[in-house]
């Protein structure tokens, strides 16, 4: 009874609110004066902090960009939706953003499982759409739309399993994953195939869904194999009940994780749990790279706090954006896409960025402690 | 060995806090033969009263008994003035309509608290304030006998027992017995059947509040959709048990624990959720009215 009534309630309140807005007739090459963008992203919700963080990377770089007088005079106006972390919504904002705010172009999302959701819309409507931080290689699989600025789950398994195996010396490692997660799965795989070969052990393969909250079950089963680390690929409002768990379970085993890790609610939830966990990340605030620290320096200014791995990534993406557009001969999403595909040598805040191919990122990945509520940078590892 | 000792204890820990909401649910039935769907809202609102409490008072940096017991006595005083005022205004006017409309108007009013705490409370998970400092109080092997199984194991234990007591033993418990008897017996013996009711709203609901801590400390996440599953297994458990009965909802919430436990340790996560539902239908096949239930005559 209750599960039928519930999407249809929701149904029914989505369809009362998209009502309210009437559609903008707006034709985005001839006569605008504004050029509009639109970003999708999870600003509330289990993973909101993710949203959060890239709103504010992207909003700094457009904000400035607007300031010295916009992409050739023309102001740009960013139509920001949120999908509050469900994939469902997020393909319903992109279709909103799409054909009733008429964007030129779109930027999101963090979570590969959303991004998968709206990369077929964008596609379909031949939108550029630039993820900053989506990880999964099936995401810019979906169509020559499709780009993303970061590096992909098939280098940042190998890159935790070459860590964990040739610097901390581990030779048994147990992992947990989301079932509901493609980041998740993804990365677990690229993890266990690539610890593997290096001569190491996977003693236990657990599994979560994403919005559990108790895994002692899992951890018991873990405990009793006693691995050196477990392998945790996952998005940090689990991770930290999971840190909590372990240690309270007695389990002294290392947790090791990807840049999902990223947030400052990981040591909020985690606290002491935490500290001492090694993760992959697109950044690190320590990097003595002269565009990281310049964007560290803007951001504080603007929002006075320390940008996180997700700030950085949305950062590059809105500037990769906005190179793309100011060097396209017209301003039409085709010649958009293609100024975005030849993108080589972008100096980011995350690094060095050329896109290859693939519309993927070849970048390097940096190593993360968390040690006493931060982040401790530890090594950069290349392709 | 020491594994299954240790998903035992996990489950039962888990179980007794269905437990405390079933209790909810089945309390509520009895008197009213309605299933309150709003019930698993008010465990909600329990965890994120106490939140602001803590906040508002900085009783989240000084975790202790004092913290812990005042935390319970806000989230019980919170979830039973809830339970209250949504009896007097949603489910009394329909006193005496039709069963579906007044299962309808709990559904409304379920959903109406989920949305609107999204909108009140803000979407994305809070962390609970830790009102307890969690500690090992010995260990055999590997099985740890931490300071917060033992509290939550004892703190619903007491929450049963004292309900229990006051169901069987008191005057107000033997009204709320007969009510749920017949309640038009029960006008003519002199009770107050509206009265009745609300007391009935009023302890349901407080134990939610005391589940709805007890999950903040073991589990601290909560966020405004926290009740719709657990309070769905909750549901189930009570059903399991035997809805009606007091003892039933127990059993059912342990059952509904460790099964959940042993389901994810020795098979899959996966199907977590799958197994209470498929246990409610192997019931409701087998023993349609649970575990512990009494099959009452309809009359027409």
């Amino acid at each position: 009874m209750r599960r039928t009534i519930l999407p249809l309630a929701v149904l029914a309140s989505a369809f009362v609110l998209g009502c309210t807005k009437k559609s903008t007739t707006f034709d985005p090459s001839s006569t605008a004066t504004e050029i509009r963008i639109g970003q999708f992203g999870s600003l509330t919700g289990g993973e909101a902090t993710f949203g959060q963080s890239t709103d504010k990377g992207v909003r700094l770089a457009i904000d400035a960009k607007n300031a010295a007088g916009g992409i050739k005079g023309k102001k740009i106006n960013l139509i920001t939706e949120d999908n509050q972390g469900r994939p469902e919504e997020a393909a319903a904002t992109v279709k909103k953003l799409i054909t009733q705010d008429k964007v030129i172009a779109l930027l999101g999302e963090v979570a590969s499982t959303r991004s998968l959701a709206a990369a077929p819309i964008a596609q379909q409507y031949k939108i550029p759409m630039v993820s900053p931080s989506s990880t999964n290689p099936k995401v810019t699989q979906i169509g020559d739309y499709i780009f993303r600025v970061c590096f992909i789950d098939p280098f940042q398994g190998p890159v935790m399993a070459r860590f964990a195996f040739n610097e901390l010396k581990f030779k048994k490692v147990a992992i947990l994953r989301d079932l509901k997660s493609d980041y998740s799965l993804g990365l677990a795989e690229f993890f266990i195939k690539k610890f593997k070969e290096l001569g190491g052990e996977i003693v236990s393969e657990q599994t979560f869904q994403t919005g559990d909250s108790d895994f002692k079950a899992q951890l018991t089963q873990i405990r009793g194999t006693n691995p050196d680390a477990i392998f945790v690929p996952a998005y940090y409002t689990e991770v930290g009940l999971i840190a909590r768990q372990a240690r309270e379970l007695g389990i002294k085993a290392v947790l090791l994780g990807g840049d999902g890790w990223d947030s400052p609610k990981l040591f909020e939830i985690g606290q002491k749990a935490i500290d001492g966990a090694y993760f992959s990340n697109h950044y690190a605030s320590e990097s003595p790279v002269p565009a990281t620290q310049e964007f560290i320096k803007k951001y504080k200014e603007k929002y006075g706090e320390t940008p996180d791995g997700l700030a950085a990534a949305g950062y590059d993406a809105a500037r990769i954006l906005i190179q793309a557009i100011e060097s396209a001969p017209e301003l039409t999403p085709s010649s958009i896409r293609d100024q975005l595909a030849k993108t080589s040598g972008f100096e980011g805040a995350t690094g060095k960025i050329t896109i290859n191919s693939d519309r993927n990122a070849d970048k390097e990945a940096f190593i993360v402690q968390v040690k006493d509520g931060s982040l401790k940078f530890v090594t950069l590892i290349g392709p | 060995m020491e594994e299954f000792v240790q998903h035992l204890l996990n489950g039962l820990n888990l179980g007794a806090i269905y437990a405390l909401i079933a209790l909810g649910y089945t309390m509520v039935y009895g008197v009213l033969q309605l299933i309150n769907f709003a019930h698993s809202e008010v465990y909600m609102v329990g965890a994120f009263s106490t939140y602001y409490f803590c906040r508002w008072f900085g009783l989240g940096d000084s975790p202790g008994w004092g913290t812990f017991v005042a935390a319970l006595l806000v989230a019980m005083f919170t979830c039973a003035s809830l339970g209250l005022f949504i009896e007097r205004f949603c489910y009394r006017p329909l006193r005496g309509s039709p069963k579906l409309n007044v299962l309808i108007t709990a559904i409304g009013v379920s959903l109406f608290l989920q949305f609107s705490g999204q909108v009140v409370f803000g979407a994305d998970p809070k962390l609970f304030p830790q009102v307890l400092e969690n500690q090992i109080l010995f260990s055999v092997g590997a099985i740890r006998i931490q300071l917060f199984d033992v509290t939550i194991l004892g703190t619903a234990l007491f929450a049963m027992l004292s309900l229990n007591y006051f169901i069987e033993h008191t005057l107000t418990g033997t009204a709320i017995r007969a009510v749920s008897f017949s309640p038009k017996h029960a006008t003519l013996m002199g009770i107050n059947v509206n009265r009745i009711i609300m007391v009935t709203f009023a302890l349901g609901s407080s134990l939610a509040g005391v589940g709805s801590v007890l999950v903040g400390l073991k589990y601290p996440k909560i966020d405004p959709l926290m009740g719709l599953l657990f309070g769905l297994k909750a549901f189930v458990a009570a059903v399991l048990g035997g809805i009606g009965s007091l003892p039933g909802a127990v059993v059912g919430g342990l059952l509904m624990g460790l099964s959940e436990e042993m389901v994810v340790a020795y098979l899959s996560s996966t199907y977590r959720d799958a197994l209470a539902f498929g246990i409610l239908i192997l019931i409701l096949l087998v023993r349609p009215a649970g575990i512990l239930g009494q099959i009452r005559v309809e009359k027409v």
